[in-house]
């Protein structure tokens, strides 16, 4: 849960407050170091979304603390207009059955779907 | 089954009833990867069905499992994928 005056939680406030669609994976969108992440990256690929992603491998603080952020005990982790959406199943589901496409929309976040 | 995944099942179980209860060890797929052990039982997919999934959106049904299985993710369990299902929504 997040919790005043954790500068790691403000600083992950900041990050998630900071583009309308921020993942938070491990390597970067070019070079994701992970399978669910790299998953992650191909289903906001498809939708043509633009997002920022932030590494958690850079900083082994940021990795502890976007679990409690969020009390969620993994990555990837995606934030639409700084919400939880949920990690690589959800997003998964979610493309599959068009929610992430209606979500987007619904935020007025544009894709260019193909 | 490995000790771990054994120790899963059981909380699983007494935590949910299930109507249907898979824990698949895929391990052997992520080898070599981060957080890979050698000994495996570090990568899982389960797939569960039961009543208390009811009614909850997605996060909130992981969140369950997660909850269920809180010392296995924070000791060897590297990676958990799910799919969690309630009766009517089983196929």
């Amino acid at each position: 849960m997040r919790q005043p005056n954790n500068p790691v939680h403000d600083r992950i406030s900041q990050e998630v407050g900071d583009a309308p669609v921020v993942l938070f994976m491990k390597g970067t969108p070019v070079f994701p170091q992970c399978g669910f992440s790299a998953a992650v990256v191909q289903v906001l690929s498809a939708l043509g979304v633009r997002f920022k992603g932030v590494d958690v491998l850079s900083d082994p603080s940021l990795r502890e603390g976007i679990k409690s952020f969020s009390d969620w005990p993994t990555i990837p982790q995606l934030y639409v207009k700084g919400e939880f959406v949920g990690g690589c199943d959800i997003v998964r589901e979610m493309y599959q059955t068009g929610e992430l496409a209606d979500l987007l929309k619904t935020h007025g976040i544009e894709t260019q779907a193909a | 089954m490995g000790r771990v995944a054994d120790g899963m099942m059981a909380k699983l179980r007494a935590r949910f009833q299930p109507s249907r209860l898979e824990l698949i060890d895929e391990s052997a797929r992520h080898a070599g990867h981060a957080g890979a052990r050698p000994d495996g039982e570090s990568h899982f997919h389960l797939i569960i069905v039961a009543e208390a999934f009811r009614g909850l959106g997605r996060v909130a049904r992981q969140r369950l499992v997660h909850t269920c299985l809180a010392e296995d993710l924070a000791g060897p369990v590297h990676a958990l994928s799910m799919e969690t299902r309630a009766p009517e929504e089983a196929y």
